[in-house]
């Protein structure tokens, strides 16, 4: 599978795709991230797909399943740096997901989950 | 000014392929002067019925169609596998319908995203699924 590296920042493991993922490399993200959340006794996940242009269905129901399965393992999901034309394209596809965490940049993820210095922005930069 | 239309043909028979399909889909929409929003639409449409094609019609091919005139861009999509065929289509593109283990907005989904959509098929005679959207050129 293409190695996607997960970094951990106090509690939090940092995911970082680094390029567009097959459907079976996704499946077998989601699992290793279930894995190293009880492995590292994470509090917090954080999936940044900043570098991403197209989110399908498919990859868009895993990051909502890794959301709930690591929420079962007590574990919050943070899905962060979304591009704006990503989510108007999600809306429009129907895929509101309802329950997913999502942050602007990886700091506003990490004080989403009250970890880290950055602060949840209010209004513009 | 109008330009014959330029096809690139792509087999989808791995997962691979639904990449590749992606790529080319998006060199289209970036050559018919799509907006962002309007490329992510059309790559994602794309992504969602090369899947279709590759997961329920058991492979097939995409034909992605570059189609300019002096004042509009449009990318035409075309999905053919010889797969078992959709005995109801308007069952099948009822959202959260599904025969495998997506959430079924795959067709419904990508319907929504196109200016233009249409499928043909019948059970046993393989699925025919064409798509476009369309783009005024500036300049």
């Amino acid at each position: 599978m293409v190695q996607v590296p997960i970094i951990n920042i106090h509690g939090v493991l940092l995911i970082s795709i680094q390029d567009e993922l097959l459907d079976d490399s996704i499946s077998e993200l989601q699992q290793h991230i279930s894995e190293q959340v009880i492995e590292q006794q994470a509090r917090g996940v954080l999936i940044d797909i900043s570098v991403l242009d197209v989110v399908d269905s498919f990859l868009a129901r895993t990051l909502h399943d890794i959301a709930a399965t690591t929420s079962l393992l007590a574990a919050q999901t943070v899905v962060v740096g979304m591009r704006p034309a990503v989510a108007i394209t999600l809306v429009e596809l129907g895929l509101i997901l309802p329950g997913l965490r999502t942050a602007l940049s990886v700091e506003d993820g990490l004080a989403l989950l009250g970890r880290g210095n950055g602060t949840v922005r209010t209004g513009p930069r | 000014m109008t330009q014959t239309p330029s096809t690139e043909a792509v087999a989808i028979t791995t997962e691979p392929d639904i990449v590749h399909v992606r790529q080319i889909a998006r060199q289209a929409a970036i050559k018919a002067g799509f907006s962002l929003v309007q490329q992510t639409k059309l790559v994602t449409a794309a992504s969602e019925l090369a899947r279709n094609t590759l997961v329920y019609g058991g492979g097939g091919q995409a034909e992605i169609t570059l189609e300019l005139t002096a004042s509009t861009g449009t990318v035409h999509l075309t999905f053919t596998d010889g797969g078992p065929g959709i005995p109801d289509i308007e069952v099948a593109m009822t959202d959260g319908y599904s025969t495998g283990s997506g959430l079924g907005l795959g067709l419904g989904g990508a319907r929504r995203l196109a200016d233009r959509f249409e499928i043909e098929s019948a059970p046993g005679k393989g699925t025919t699924i064409r798509m476009s959207i369309s783009a005024r050129r500036s300049a």
